[in-house]
């Protein structure tokens, strides 16, 4: 009774590999199966099989973690708006379908194995100055600085990026812009975020071109497929912050 | 069969100061020795876990001075499982002067873990938990605020008042974002090095001191040794052990395990929670669960059909062929009992054949009253993200039908035994947030996971471990010892690969999960506990033998890892079943049948059972040894909410 699909694959054993895409037959997938649980049935036929399973990265399996992400027929985290890959399920897609499967693309993203890319590079964006430096025990009441609800709702939609990298992979040029923008946003808006803003949006920003990503030309594809739907202003709001900080 | 274990000394000692209980705490941090800070920086410190407890600790360990390492398996340390935390975190700030009070957390949390928690522990925790809600605060959480800009908060199970913060249905991953935030910036000042995609697989001890661990580069394969003066697990619960649970897929228990076999003792393994208001099972290819916030049953009202194996459609069973067992059997609480009790309930009606949905494991949650009292609007306000998550997962409407909900593996209150200093048995491993035992006795209230965590990680960690680091370094380490650990994870990651059976590890994984569930899952009875206790070593043997994981050790291998930890698993499942048999009597979570009153409720024995059980490993079979449980301050009771 359940749907048979073909699957094309990208396989690659290292960074080292070419890599290449190969097909897979797989039978019998119930249109309730999570995308990664029909995944989870090829591998465990390739185990038994004495093949390499299809390394990919996921953990938490419901939207949160962003450990999960492919491109699913051309688009990060498939065709699903709002989605990440690991919240998809089969029921979106026709009996035997064709499905390519493919990693984040980016040369900042450089793949480990088959779908499992490296994203340190935003750790690294983190690492600039995504933070407000405060020692453990040395805060005042939570109190003591009211935050208009307002600026408290925007602060929260920014930070609910979940770091995946999609829109890396959807953008043309590989910016980061959303993913970088979304902090800085979260931390501008918000009161404790003010002493440090500028030193933030300058050594974030430079971070992130150091790394490689591209820069952003607004093709907007980036929110498109962001399953947080994070907004395309943040962007213009690191501009903003970035261009007052290089004053 | 392994039913067998050997009684040892009792554990006497706690290390908590004597004195009236809110002294405490200030006393052991005066009494604490400080290390003076250009030692710190000779001084190593290995976290592992960057969740909230093993985030905040090392980024305050950093701060501080210390020479951090900080592991995690993920590919970066933001993703730990404490991302998925959705409801909110407790702290006694008493922001709405509804009379809430240091005293009243400590008494509820006590009173909620149905007094199987240390009193000394628990105060402390509550004493702390304003700091930690300051301290989000001034890292930039967004928690949800009211008009006037202060902030909001909802009420949780288990208590009368309202101090629960939070973050929309994202506090989990507000938190851990500023602790995650505050860990890269001791990144990047050169205080803590991060090691992404390693796995802990073994412990080192060194002169009966831990000394380090051994552990395997997920990308490479690399099997590496890293010594330290301390080091701290922080590596959440092993709720996995029942396979589907709602923890991420990656939760495992193999950290605090292999430092269990190295002699740190376990207590309390077989307290686990049961989350009532879950997504059920669609099928045997099932990976994981997800939660659906317990704020549901708020609004959400629980029914199943009044007759077994009536299949008819919701709208075809009138309301007189209803039962809402909740509102039925509970009349004071309602669908707001607590958890334990909720899920023991929905599995109940279920026995009966009662359930509804696939294989009849499942009840329903109906919103079509509050939708009817206030509109689909306002429901949609409050639950719009949690009802679209329902849709996404299940392809159905909770709108223009009832959910179906069954209760899943949540959280595991049992864990590594730590005194009052959260120090393990062995001297030098310091053990914080889920993977110890410490603060919520049988049963752990909704939003005090998360206040445990920080608080242990910011707060109580970073002054406890100064003493014992201020008697360091501790110079060599027994090359033995280290040589030794290391070939033994060789030597089981060669035995894995080298296999050529013919299940995999999700296979067995399953098996045991099922085995656990049914035996000791909900509801645990002397022979559903043998019947495990027979089964688990079969099956843990055949395991062994035929168990395959295609690959080489030396490359990023997903089947090996998973293998590893099964493993592991099997291990802890069957101390898990010998603690559930020994502890006769039933409290929070832990549910023996044989121990219920006249209405079938729990019922404790406090005469026999008001200690902590913690274990100790030995070839022979475990021993146990006992921490009784005085409480001086909340007096002893049974819990009604009827
Ligand atoms: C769906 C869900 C919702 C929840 N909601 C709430 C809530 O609203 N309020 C609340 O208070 N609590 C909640 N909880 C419970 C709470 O989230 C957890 O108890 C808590 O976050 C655990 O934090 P932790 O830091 O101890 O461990 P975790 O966050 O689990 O982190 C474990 C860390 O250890 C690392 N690790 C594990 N094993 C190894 C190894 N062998 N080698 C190297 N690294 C390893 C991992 O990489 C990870 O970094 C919820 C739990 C779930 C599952
Ligand atoms: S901005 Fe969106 S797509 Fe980009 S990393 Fe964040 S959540 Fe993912
Ligand atoms: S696995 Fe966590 S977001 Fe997909």
């Amino acid at each position: 009774m359940g749907m048979n699909l073909t699957l094309k694959v990208w396989r690659q054993k290292g960074p080292e590999d070419t890599g290449r895409m190969v097909t897979y037959r797989v039978e019998d997938v119930s249109p309730d199966m999570s995308f990664l649980e029909m995944l989870d049935v090829l591998n465990e036929r390739l185990i038994l099989e004495g093949d390499d399973p299809v390394a990919f990265d996921h953990d938490c399996r419901e939207g949160i973690c962003g450990m999960c992400g492919m491109v699913i027929n051309g688009v990060a985290h498939g065709e699903q708006v709002a989605t990440t890959t690991c919240q998809l399920h089969m029921r979106h897609f026709e009996d035997n379908a064709v499905i390519t499967i493919e990693p984040w693309r980016a040369a900042p993203f450089p793949v480990v194995k088959d779908l499992v890319v490296d994203r340190s590079a935003f750790d690294r964006i983190i690492q600039a100055g995504g933070f407000v430096s405060v020692p453990a025990g040395s805060a005042p009441d939570a109190h003591s600085v009211p935050v208009k609800k307002v600026d408290a709702d925007a602060a929260f939609d920014a930070a609910t990026c979940i770091g995946c990298g999609a829109c890396v992979a959807a953008c043309p040029n590989g910016s980061a812009s959303l993913f970088t923008a979304a902090k800085i946003t979260h931390l501008s808006l918000l009161p404790q975020g003010q002493p440090e803003r500028d030193s933030r949006a300058k050594a974030m920003v430079e971070q992130m071109d150091a790394e490689g990503f591209g820069g952003c030309t607004n093709t907007g594809e980036c929110t498109a497929v962001c399953p947080k739907g994070i907004p395309l202003d943040t962007i213009a709001q690191m501009n903003r912050d970035y261009l007052k900080a290089s004053k | 069969m392994t039913t067998k274990y050997t009684e040892g000394e009792p554990i006497r000692d706690t290390k908590a100061p004597e004195g009236p209980i809110e002294d405490r705490w200030e006393k052991r941090k005066f009494g604490a020795k400080l290390v003076n800070p250009a030692n710190k920086r000779k001084l190593n410190v290995i976290v592992i876990g960057t969740g909230l407890a093993g985030g905040s600790a090392a980024a305050t360990l950093g701060e501080l001075g210390y020479n951090v390492k900080s592991f995690c398996y993920q590919d970066s340390p933001r993703r730990a499982h404490s991302i998925a935390a959705q409801g909110g975190i407790n702290a006694a700030k008493n922001y709405r002067g509804d009379g809430d009070s240091t005293y009243r957390l400590f008494y509820d949390t006590v009173k909620g873990g149905d007094f199987r928690a240390r009193e000394s522990n628990v105060y402390r925790l509550a004493q702390v938990s304003v700091n930690i809600i300051d301290q989000a605060v001034a890292q930039g959480v967004p928690f949800a605020r009211e008009y006037g800009g202060l902030l909001d908060t909802r009420s949780f199970g288990g208590a009368q008042v309202s101090r629960t913060f939070y973050a929309r249905g994202q506090t989990g991953q507000q938190l851990l974002l500023g602790a995650y935030q505050a860990l890269e910036r001791q990144i990047a000042a050169g205080t803590v090095e991060m090691h992404t995609r390693h796995e802990m697989l073994d412990l080192i001890v060194s002169d009966g001191r831990a000394r380090g661990v051994i552990v395997r580069d997920m990308v490479t394969g690399e099997i590496e040794r890293h010594i330290a003066d301390a080091v701290v697990l922080a590596s959440g619960g092993y709720g996995n052990v029942f396979f589907l649970s709602t923890n991420a897929k990656g939760c495992n228990t193999t950290a605090i395990w292999r430092a269990h076999r190295r002699g740190a003792m376990f207590a309390n393994p077989c307290y686990t929670q049961i989350h009532p208001t879950c997504i059920p099972v669609s099928g045997d290819y099932q990976s994981k669960l997800t939660l659906m916030s317990e704020s549901l049953r708020n609004d959400g009202r629980v029914w199943v059909p009044v007759k077994a194996g009536d299949d008819r459609p919701v709208s075809q069973i009138p309301e007189d062929e209803r039962d809402y067992y909740l509102e039925r059997i509970y009349p004071a609480f309602g669908n707001l009992v607590p958890r334990d009790i909720a899920s023991r309930a929905a599995k109940n009606v279920c026995d009966e054949g009662r359930g509804v949905g696939p294989g009849g494991l499942g009840v329903y949650l109906d919103f079509a009253d509050a939708i009817r009292r206030l509109g689909r609007d306002a429901v949609e306000k409050k639950y719009g993200n949690l009802f679209e998550m329902y849709e996404r997962i299940t392809g159905e409407d909770p709108y223009t039908q009832p959910m179906r909900i069954y209760p899943a593996v949540h959280y595991t209150m049992g864990g590594l035994w730590v005194d009052y200093d959260l120090q393990s048995t062995i001297p030098g491993l310091f053990v914080i947030g889920e993977a110890n035992f410490s603060d919520h006795g049988a049963n752990r209230l909704g939003a005090s996971a998360l206040m445990q965590g920080l608080a242990d990680g910011y707060f109580v960690l970073p002054t406890t471990i100064g003493d014992y680091l201020a008697d360091g370094p501790y110079g060599e380490v027994d090359e033995e010892a280290v040589a030794e650990a290391e070939i033994a994870v060789r030597e089981k990651i060669n035995k894995l690969l080298s296999n050529n059976g013919d299940r995999t590890a999700d296979s067995y994984h399953r098996e045991l999960g099922k085995l656990m569930w049914d035996y000791c899952g909900m509801e645990r009875t002397e022979e559903s506990l043998r019947k495990a206790l027979e089964r688990i070593p079969e099956l843990r043997e055949e395991f062994w033998k035929n168990v395959k994981v295609s690959g080489e050790a030396d490359e990023l291998n997903q089947a090996l890892e998973r293998a590893g930890r099964v493993g592991d698993f099997f291990d802890l499942a069957e101390l898990m079943c010998i603690d559930a048999l020994h502890r006769t009597e039933s409290c929070g979570g832990h549910f023996r049948a044989e121990s219920q009153d006249a209405d079938g409720e729990a019922l404790r024995d406090d005469e026999n059972f008001a200690y902590v059980a913690a274990w100790e490993y030995g070839e022979q079979g475990p021993v146990l040894h006992k921490e009784d449980l005085d409480y001086e301050y909340v007096k002893m009771s049974q819990r009604s909410y009827k």
